[in-house]
Protein backbone atom coordinates (compact mmCIF):
# COMPACT_ATOMS: atom_id res chain seq x y z
CA UNK A 1 0.00 0.00 0.00
CA UNK A 2 1.10 3.31 -0.82
CA UNK A 3 0.43 6.79 0.43
CA UNK A 4 -3.28 7.01 1.20
CA UNK A 5 -2.48 8.39 4.59
CA UNK A 6 -5.53 8.16 5.74
CA UNK A 7 -6.11 4.76 5.45
CA UNK A 8 -3.05 3.45 6.56
CA UNK A 9 -0.91 2.89 9.48
CA UNK A 10 2.36 1.89 10.45
CA UNK A 11 3.97 -0.95 12.79
CA UNK A 12 7.34 -0.84 14.36
CA UNK A 13 9.17 -3.46 15.86
CA UNK A 14 12.15 -3.33 18.02
CA UNK A 15 14.30 -6.06 18.77
CA UNK A 16 16.79 -5.93 21.39
CA UNK A 17 19.30 -7.66 23.60
CA UNK A 18 16.71 -8.26 26.07
CA UNK A 19 13.32 -8.40 24.46
CA UNK A 20 10.90 -6.80 21.96
CA UNK A 21 9.42 -3.65 21.75
CA UNK A 22 6.32 -3.00 19.69
CA UNK A 23 5.22 0.43 18.37
CA UNK A 24 2.03 1.81 16.17
CA UNK A 25 1.31 4.85 14.50
CA UNK A 26 -0.93 6.60 12.56
CA UNK A 27 1.29 9.57 11.42
CA UNK A 28 4.69 7.64 12.13
CA UNK A 29 5.31 10.87 14.62
CA UNK A 30 3.20 9.86 17.44
CA UNK A 31 4.32 6.17 18.49
CA UNK A 32 2.13 3.72 21.20
CA UNK A 33 4.50 1.31 22.50
CA UNK A 34 4.00 -2.25 23.68
CA UNK A 35 6.82 -4.28 25.66
CA UNK A 36 9.08 -5.54 26.42
CA UNK A 37 8.06 -8.76 24.87
CA UNK A 38 10.25 -11.65 25.44
CA UNK A 39 11.73 -10.11 28.39
CA UNK A 40 15.54 -11.44 28.63
CA UNK A 41 15.92 -13.37 25.30
CA UNK A 42 17.49 -11.16 22.53
CA UNK A 43 15.80 -10.32 19.49
CA UNK A 44 17.99 -10.47 16.52
CA UNK A 45 15.88 -10.69 14.26
CA UNK A 46 12.06 -9.53 12.93
CA UNK A 47 10.08 -10.29 9.62
CA UNK A 48 6.88 -8.31 9.02
CA UNK A 49 4.66 -10.24 6.52
CA UNK A 50 1.74 -8.36 5.51
CA UNK A 51 0.71 -10.75 2.11
CA UNK A 52 -2.32 -12.43 2.51
CA UNK A 53 -4.62 -9.53 4.25
CA UNK A 54 -3.13 -10.11 7.49
CA UNK A 55 0.06 -8.65 9.62
CA UNK A 56 1.98 -11.48 11.05
CA UNK A 57 5.27 -10.63 13.08
CA UNK A 58 8.04 -13.16 12.98
CA UNK A 59 10.78 -12.78 15.83
CA UNK A 60 13.89 -15.14 16.16
CA UNK A 61 14.31 -15.43 19.69
CA UNK A 62 17.10 -16.54 21.50
CA UNK A 63 17.70 -17.14 25.22
CA UNK A 64 21.00 -17.30 26.95
CA UNK A 65 19.66 -19.89 29.11
CA UNK A 66 16.91 -21.78 26.56
CA UNK A 67 18.13 -21.59 23.46
CA UNK A 68 16.71 -19.96 20.25
CA UNK A 69 13.18 -20.19 18.36
CA UNK A 70 10.76 -18.51 16.24
CA UNK A 71 7.55 -17.05 17.70
CA UNK A 72 4.93 -15.40 15.48
CA UNK A 73 2.09 -12.80 16.61
CA UNK A 74 -0.92 -12.31 13.99
CA UNK A 75 -2.37 -9.69 16.42
CA UNK A 76 0.63 -7.24 17.08
CA UNK A 77 2.08 -8.59 19.73
CA UNK A 78 -0.84 -9.49 21.49
CA UNK A 79 -0.09 -13.41 22.02
CA UNK A 80 2.49 -15.14 20.45
CA UNK A 81 2.73 -18.68 18.47
CA UNK A 82 5.55 -21.34 18.30
CA UNK A 83 5.39 -24.63 16.52
CA UNK A 84 5.60 -27.35 19.17
CA UNK A 85 8.71 -28.98 17.47
CA UNK A 86 10.13 -25.89 16.60
CA UNK A 87 10.00 -23.67 13.64
CA UNK A 88 13.74 -23.95 12.29
CA UNK A 89 15.15 -27.23 12.94
CA UNK A 90 18.54 -28.75 11.85
CA UNK A 91 17.89 -32.28 10.56
CA UNK A 92 20.02 -35.04 12.17
CA UNK A 93 22.02 -35.83 9.90
CA UNK A 94 23.86 -32.63 10.05
CA UNK A 95 24.20 -33.06 13.66
CA UNK A 96 24.19 -28.94 13.89
CA UNK A 97 22.06 -27.63 16.38
CA UNK A 98 20.59 -23.69 15.64
CA UNK A 99 22.37 -21.14 17.19
CA UNK A 100 20.39 -18.00 16.28
CA UNK A 101 18.35 -16.61 13.57
CA UNK A 102 19.77 -13.33 11.60
CA UNK A 103 17.20 -13.16 9.26
CA UNK A 104 13.39 -13.26 8.56
CA UNK A 105 12.78 -12.13 5.31
CA UNK A 106 9.15 -12.45 3.64
CA UNK A 107 9.69 -13.19 -0.04
CA UNK A 108 7.61 -10.94 -2.67
CA UNK A 109 3.73 -10.89 -2.90
CA UNK A 110 3.92 -13.22 -5.74
CA UNK A 111 4.51 -15.91 -3.68
CA UNK A 112 2.63 -15.76 -0.59
CA UNK A 113 3.31 -17.83 1.81
CA UNK A 114 7.09 -18.13 1.46
CA UNK A 115 9.36 -17.23 4.35
CA UNK A 116 13.36 -17.08 4.25
CA UNK A 117 15.52 -17.22 6.88
CA UNK A 118 19.03 -16.95 7.80
CA UNK A 119 21.00 -18.39 10.80
CA UNK A 120 23.81 -19.51 12.58
CA UNK A 121 25.40 -21.87 11.95
CA UNK A 122 26.19 -20.62 8.16
CA UNK A 123 22.53 -22.00 6.57
CA UNK A 124 19.52 -20.51 4.72
CA UNK A 125 15.84 -22.08 5.25
CA UNK A 126 12.93 -21.80 3.34
CA UNK A 127 8.89 -21.55 4.90
CA UNK A 128 6.12 -22.42 2.39
CA UNK A 129 3.66 -22.16 5.26
CA UNK A 130 4.08 -18.47 6.71
CA UNK A 131 7.04 -18.92 8.94
CA UNK A 132 5.30 -21.81 11.37
CA UNK A 133 8.15 -24.26 9.64
CA UNK A 134 10.94 -23.75 7.90
CA UNK A 135 13.37 -26.25 5.96
CA UNK A 136 17.15 -26.35 5.40
CA UNK A 137 18.44 -25.05 2.22
CA UNK A 138 20.73 -28.26 1.25
CA UNK A 139 22.07 -26.71 -1.62
CA UNK A 140 23.85 -24.05 0.40
CA UNK A 141 24.29 -26.51 3.69
CA UNK A 142 26.47 -29.08 1.33
CA UNK A 143 28.31 -26.42 -0.43
CA UNK A 144 32.02 -27.35 -1.04
CA UNK A 145 33.14 -23.97 0.72
CA UNK A 146 31.81 -24.60 4.07
CA UNK A 147 34.37 -25.65 5.54
CA UNK A 148 36.15 -22.53 4.50
CA UNK A 149 33.84 -20.07 5.83
CA UNK A 150 34.76 -18.31 8.86
CA UNK A 151 33.34 -16.40 12.09
CA UNK A 152 33.13 -12.92 12.18
CA UNK A 153 32.90 -11.80 16.07
CA UNK A 154 29.06 -11.77 16.08
CA UNK A 155 28.88 -15.35 15.08
CA UNK A 156 29.17 -17.48 11.39
CA UNK A 157 26.29 -16.60 9.93
CA UNK A 158 24.13 -16.44 7.31
CA UNK A 159 22.51 -12.46 7.51
CA UNK A 160 20.95 -11.44 4.14
CA UNK A 161 18.92 -13.12 1.58
CA UNK A 162 18.08 -11.51 -1.41
CA UNK A 163 14.70 -12.99 -3.69
CA UNK A 164 14.33 -11.61 -6.74
CA UNK A 165 10.63 -10.84 -6.63
CA UNK A 166 9.50 -12.79 -10.00
CA UNK A 167 12.89 -14.70 -11.05
CA UNK A 168 14.29 -17.35 -9.67
CA UNK A 169 17.70 -15.48 -8.56
CA UNK A 170 18.65 -15.33 -4.56
CA UNK A 171 21.20 -13.82 -3.48
CA UNK A 172 22.72 -14.94 0.39
CA UNK A 173 25.23 -12.91 2.29
CA UNK A 174 26.45 -14.27 5.01
CA UNK A 175 29.79 -13.07 7.56
CA UNK A 176 32.48 -14.44 6.89
CA UNK A 177 31.96 -16.12 3.04
CA UNK A 178 31.43 -13.22 1.14
CA UNK A 179 27.90 -13.08 -1.30
CA UNK A 180 26.71 -15.82 -2.72
CA UNK A 181 24.13 -16.50 -5.77
CA UNK A 182 21.62 -18.95 -6.69
CA UNK A 183 20.14 -19.12 -10.61
CA UNK A 184 17.67 -21.60 -9.66
CA UNK A 185 15.38 -20.64 -6.56
CA UNK A 186 18.54 -22.11 -4.13
CA UNK A 187 19.33 -25.20 -5.40
CA UNK A 188 22.85 -24.50 -6.23
CA UNK A 189 25.15 -21.87 -4.88
CA UNK A 190 28.14 -19.93 -6.59
CA UNK A 191 30.38 -17.20 -4.77
CA UNK A 192 29.89 -13.53 -6.39
CA UNK A 193 32.06 -11.43 -4.91
CA UNK A 194 35.04 -10.16 -7.57
CA UNK A 195 35.76 -6.60 -7.29
CA UNK A 196 34.84 -6.94 -3.03
CA UNK A 197 38.23 -6.74 -1.06
CA UNK A 198 39.27 -8.77 1.78
CA UNK A 199 41.98 -6.71 3.32
CA UNK A 200 42.32 -8.95 6.41
CA UNK A 201 43.25 -12.04 4.11
CA UNK A 202 46.83 -13.33 2.69
CA UNK A 203 45.25 -13.07 -0.68
CA UNK A 204 42.86 -9.74 -0.51
CA UNK A 205 40.78 -10.62 -3.78
CA UNK A 206 39.81 -13.92 -3.06
CA UNK A 207 37.11 -16.12 -4.86
CA UNK A 208 34.67 -15.91 -1.43
CA UNK A 209 35.78 -15.16 2.13
CA UNK A 210 34.55 -11.58 2.14
CA UNK A 211 33.07 -10.22 5.47
CA UNK A 212 30.21 -8.89 4.02
CA UNK A 213 27.85 -6.91 6.16
CA UNK A 214 24.58 -6.50 4.37
CA UNK A 215 23.62 -6.55 1.15
CA UNK A 216 20.33 -4.77 -0.69
CA UNK A 217 18.90 -5.10 -3.89
CA UNK A 218 17.42 -1.83 -5.72
CA UNK A 219 14.24 -2.41 -6.27
CA UNK A 220 13.87 -0.87 -9.52
CA UNK A 221 17.26 -1.88 -11.90
CA UNK A 222 17.38 -5.48 -12.34
CA UNK A 223 20.84 -7.02 -11.35
CA UNK A 224 21.84 -3.90 -9.36
CA UNK A 225 22.54 -4.86 -5.28
CA UNK A 226 24.58 -2.69 -2.98
CA UNK A 227 26.88 -3.84 -0.24
CA UNK A 228 28.13 -2.74 2.95
CA UNK A 229 31.14 -4.35 3.43
CA UNK A 230 33.93 -5.32 6.57
CA UNK A 231 36.00 -1.94 4.72
CA UNK A 232 33.94 -1.21 1.52
CA UNK A 233 30.59 -0.18 0.11
CA UNK A 234 30.07 -1.74 -3.37
CA UNK A 235 27.39 -1.73 -5.95
CA UNK A 236 26.99 -4.27 -8.74
CA UNK A 237 25.11 -3.85 -12.13
CA UNK A 238 25.59 -7.48 -13.58
CA UNK A 239 23.89 -9.39 -10.70
CA UNK A 240 26.67 -9.57 -8.69
CA UNK A 241 28.96 -10.69 -10.76
CA UNK A 242 31.34 -7.89 -9.95
CA UNK A 243 31.37 -4.79 -7.73
CA UNK A 244 32.53 -1.69 -8.07
CA UNK A 245 33.14 0.97 -5.10
CA UNK A 246 30.83 3.70 -4.44
CA UNK A 247 32.85 4.58 -1.18
CA UNK A 248 33.68 7.63 -2.82
CA UNK A 249 32.07 10.80 -0.88
CA UNK A 250 31.30 9.00 2.38
CA UNK A 251 33.67 9.88 5.27
CA UNK A 252 34.45 6.27 6.23
CA UNK A 253 33.74 2.99 4.63
CA UNK A 254 32.79 1.04 7.30
CA UNK A 255 29.90 0.13 8.39
CA UNK A 256 26.89 -2.27 8.96
CA UNK A 257 23.44 -1.02 7.42
CA UNK A 258 22.70 -1.00 3.58
CA UNK A 259 19.18 0.09 2.87
CA UNK A 260 17.43 0.69 -0.44
CA UNK A 261 14.42 2.17 -1.68
CA UNK A 262 11.02 0.28 -1.43
CA UNK A 263 10.53 1.54 -5.44
CA UNK A 264 12.89 4.30 -6.38
CA UNK A 265 15.96 3.73 -8.96
CA UNK A 266 19.12 4.37 -7.43
CA UNK A 267 18.46 5.51 -3.59
CA UNK A 268 20.28 3.76 -0.85
CA UNK A 269 21.25 4.66 2.88
CA UNK A 270 24.12 3.73 4.95
CA UNK A 271 25.07 4.79 8.29
CA UNK A 272 29.16 4.70 8.67
CA UNK A 273 31.36 3.66 11.54
CA UNK A 274 34.87 5.34 11.11
CA UNK A 275 36.54 2.21 11.37
CA UNK A 276 37.02 -1.11 12.03
CA UNK A 277 39.49 -0.18 15.00
CA UNK A 278 36.93 2.21 15.65
CA UNK A 279 33.70 1.51 15.63
CA UNK A 280 31.79 4.89 16.28
CA UNK A 281 30.41 7.13 13.96
CA UNK A 282 32.58 9.87 12.51
CA UNK A 283 34.18 12.33 14.87
CA UNK A 284 31.07 10.95 17.34
CA UNK A 285 28.85 12.65 15.18
CA UNK A 286 25.86 10.22 14.01
CA UNK A 287 24.55 10.39 10.71
CA UNK A 288 23.18 8.57 7.60
CA UNK A 289 23.95 9.17 4.86
CA UNK A 290 21.70 9.05 1.46
CA UNK A 291 22.36 8.39 -2.37
CA UNK A 292 19.99 9.21 -5.38
CA UNK A 293 22.41 8.19 -7.61
CA UNK A 294 23.69 4.77 -7.26
CA UNK A 295 26.42 6.12 -5.17
CA UNK A 296 27.96 8.60 -7.59
CA UNK A 297 27.16 11.44 -4.61
CA UNK A 298 26.52 10.79 -0.73
CA UNK A 299 23.87 13.51 1.10
CA UNK A 300 24.91 13.60 4.32
CA UNK A 301 21.28 13.33 6.85
CA UNK A 302 21.76 14.41 10.36
CA UNK A 303 18.31 16.70 11.18
CA UNK A 304 16.95 15.45 14.50
CA UNK A 305 19.71 13.03 15.50
CA UNK A 306 22.06 13.88 18.34
CA UNK A 307 25.24 14.92 18.56
CA UNK A 308 28.50 13.24 20.70
CA UNK A 309 27.11 9.77 19.76
CA UNK A 310 29.49 7.00 20.39
CA UNK A 311 27.11 3.81 19.73
CA UNK A 312 27.02 1.80 16.98
CA UNK A 313 24.19 0.71 14.50
CA UNK A 314 23.70 -2.95 14.20
CA UNK A 315 23.51 -4.94 10.69
CA UNK A 316 20.12 -5.52 11.10
CA UNK A 317 19.18 -2.40 13.33
CA UNK A 318 17.95 -0.28 10.75
CA UNK A 319 15.04 -0.62 8.06
CA UNK A 320 12.59 1.47 5.38
CA UNK A 321 8.98 0.76 5.14
CA UNK A 322 6.85 1.20 2.16
CA UNK A 323 4.82 4.00 2.29
CA UNK A 324 5.58 7.21 -0.02
CA UNK A 325 7.40 8.71 0.88
CA UNK A 326 9.25 6.13 2.38
CA UNK A 327 10.32 5.80 6.02
CA UNK A 328 13.74 4.92 7.66
CA UNK A 329 14.15 3.58 10.84
CA UNK A 330 17.15 2.58 13.07
CA UNK A 331 18.34 1.51 16.50
CA UNK A 332 21.59 2.40 18.51
CA UNK A 333 23.73 0.14 20.80
CA UNK A 334 22.88 2.83 23.20
CA UNK A 335 19.18 1.99 23.29
CA UNK A 336 17.49 4.67 20.70
CA UNK A 337 15.62 4.06 18.14
CA UNK A 338 15.15 7.09 15.46
CA UNK A 339 12.45 7.28 12.51
CA UNK A 340 12.11 9.38 9.63
CA UNK A 341 9.13 9.98 7.83
CA UNK A 342 10.93 11.65 4.80
CA UNK A 343 13.31 9.22 3.70
CA UNK A 344 15.83 10.73 6.14
CA UNK A 345 15.14 13.92 6.02
CA UNK A 346 14.54 14.90 9.66
CA UNK A 347 14.72 12.41 12.03
CA UNK A 348 12.70 12.00 15.25
CA UNK A 349 14.06 9.78 18.65
CA UNK A 350 11.12 7.75 19.29
CA UNK A 351 12.26 5.47 21.81
CA UNK A 352 15.20 6.23 24.23
CA UNK A 353 16.99 4.01 27.09
CA UNK A 354 16.30 0.35 25.74
CA UNK A 355 18.47 -2.49 25.80
CA UNK A 356 20.90 -2.57 23.18
CA UNK A 357 18.60 -2.43 19.84
CA UNK A 358 20.03 -5.79 17.71
CA UNK A 359 17.28 -5.19 14.60
CA UNK A 360 14.37 -2.81 13.60
CA UNK A 361 11.45 -3.30 10.90
CA UNK A 362 8.63 -1.20 10.08
CA UNK A 363 5.25 -2.04 7.92
CA UNK A 364 2.99 -0.01 6.49
CA UNK A 365 -1.12 -2.08 7.81
CA UNK A 366 -4.13 -1.57 6.79
CA UNK A 367 -6.36 0.30 8.99
CA UNK A 368 -6.79 2.63 11.65
CA UNK B 1 6.78 -48.53 40.73
CA UNK B 2 8.67 -46.40 42.23
CA UNK B 3 8.98 -42.84 40.62
CA UNK B 4 11.89 -40.15 40.16
CA UNK B 5 10.99 -36.68 40.27
CA UNK B 6 12.57 -34.18 38.36
CA UNK B 7 12.16 -30.38 39.74
CA UNK B 8 11.78 -27.25 37.10
CA UNK B 9 12.88 -23.63 37.90
CA UNK B 10 9.43 -21.19 38.14
CA UNK B 11 10.90 -20.06 34.60
CA UNK B 12 9.79 -22.97 32.84
CA UNK B 13 6.83 -23.99 34.84
CA UNK B 14 4.31 -22.91 32.28
CA UNK B 15 5.80 -24.86 29.71
CA UNK B 16 4.94 -28.17 31.87
CA UNK B 17 1.60 -27.17 32.31
CA UNK B 18 2.03 -25.00 35.63
CA UNK B 19 4.03 -27.99 37.25
CA UNK B 20 6.78 -27.29 39.43
CA UNK B 21 7.44 -31.01 39.30
CA UNK B 22 7.52 -33.99 36.54
CA UNK B 23 8.04 -37.60 37.28
CA UNK B 24 8.57 -40.49 35.50
CA UNK B 25 8.01 -44.35 36.80
CA UNK B 26 10.73 -46.47 37.43
CA UNK B 27 11.71 -49.55 38.55
CA UNK B 28 15.25 -49.43 38.09
CA UNK B 29 18.18 -46.42 37.53
CA UNK B 30 17.70 -44.75 34.21
CA UNK B 31 20.23 -42.40 32.60
CA UNK B 32 19.48 -38.60 32.95
CA UNK B 33 18.95 -38.76 28.91
CA UNK B 34 16.38 -41.13 29.02
CA UNK B 35 14.66 -39.41 32.28
CA UNK B 36 14.46 -36.42 30.19
CA UNK B 37 12.93 -37.57 27.29
CA UNK B 38 10.27 -39.32 29.26
CA UNK B 39 9.28 -36.36 31.56
CA UNK B 40 9.19 -34.03 28.53
CA UNK B 41 7.48 -36.38 26.13
CA UNK B 42 4.34 -34.37 26.40
CA UNK B 43 6.02 -31.08 26.72
CA UNK B 44 7.87 -30.36 23.71
CA UNK B 45 8.77 -26.50 23.71
CA UNK B 46 9.84 -27.48 27.28
CA UNK B 47 12.34 -30.50 25.54
CA UNK B 48 13.77 -27.53 23.20
CA UNK B 49 14.24 -24.96 26.10
CA UNK B 50 16.32 -28.18 28.08
CA UNK B 51 18.30 -29.62 24.93
CA UNK B 52 19.00 -28.88 21.60
CA UNK B 53 18.24 -31.08 18.49
CA UNK B 54 21.60 -33.03 18.52
CA UNK B 55 20.32 -33.65 22.27
CA UNK B 56 22.83 -32.05 24.42
CA UNK B 57 22.04 -29.91 27.27
CA UNK B 58 22.11 -25.97 26.43
CA UNK B 59 25.10 -24.36 27.90
CA UNK B 60 23.49 -22.52 30.69
CA UNK B 61 21.04 -25.40 31.90
CA UNK B 62 22.42 -27.45 34.59
CA UNK B 63 20.97 -30.79 35.87
CA UNK B 64 21.62 -31.96 39.11
CA UNK B 65 21.41 -35.42 40.47
CA UNK B 66 22.08 -35.98 44.26
CA UNK B 67 23.74 -32.64 44.35
CA UNK B 68 26.34 -32.63 41.93
CA UNK B 69 25.91 -30.88 37.99
CA UNK B 70 25.34 -34.12 35.63
CA UNK B 71 28.56 -32.49 33.54
CA UNK B 72 30.53 -33.19 36.42
CA UNK B 73 29.33 -37.03 36.36
CA UNK B 74 28.40 -38.81 33.25
CA UNK B 75 26.60 -36.16 31.53
CA UNK B 76 23.39 -37.27 30.43
CA UNK B 77 24.01 -40.96 30.64
CA UNK B 78 24.64 -40.30 34.63
CA UNK B 79 22.39 -42.74 36.29
CA UNK B 80 19.18 -41.52 38.33
CA UNK B 81 17.51 -44.42 40.48
CA UNK B 82 14.16 -44.64 41.86
CA UNK B 83 13.38 -42.39 44.44
CA UNK B 84 16.24 -40.01 44.12
CA UNK B 85 14.83 -36.19 42.90
CA UNK B 86 16.70 -34.53 39.65
CA UNK B 87 17.02 -30.35 39.92
CA UNK B 88 16.79 -28.53 37.06
CA UNK B 89 18.45 -24.97 37.34
CA UNK B 90 19.34 -22.33 35.02
CA UNK B 91 23.14 -21.30 35.75
CA UNK B 92 24.16 -17.88 36.61
CA UNK B 93 24.99 -16.42 33.79
CA UNK B 94 24.55 -12.98 31.16
CA UNK B 95 24.67 -9.67 31.63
Amino acid sequence: MVGMATAESFVLAIGTKKGLWLATSKDRQQWSFTGPHFLMSEIPSIGIDTREGRTRIMVGVRSEHWGPTVAHSDDLGATWSEPEQGAVRFPEDTGAALERIWQIYPDAEARPGVVWAGAEPISVWKSTDGGEHFELNRGLWDHPHRSEWGAGYGGAAAHSIVVHPAGDTVHVAMSTGGVYRSLDGGTSWEPRNRGISAYFMPDPNPEFGQCVHKIAADAAVDGRLYAQNHHGVYRTDDNADSWDSIAEGLPADFGFVMLTHPRREGTAWVIPLKADGERIPPDGELAVHRTDDAGSTWQRLSNGLPTGEYNSVLRDAACVDTAEPAGVYFGTRGGSVYASADEGGTFQEVVSHLPDVLCVRAAVIAGA
Amino acid sequence: MREIRVVLPSVLQPLAGGQSVLTAPADGPVTVGKLLDAVTSDFAVLARRLRDETGALRRFVNVYVGGDEVRRLQGLETEVAPGQEVLVIQSVAGG
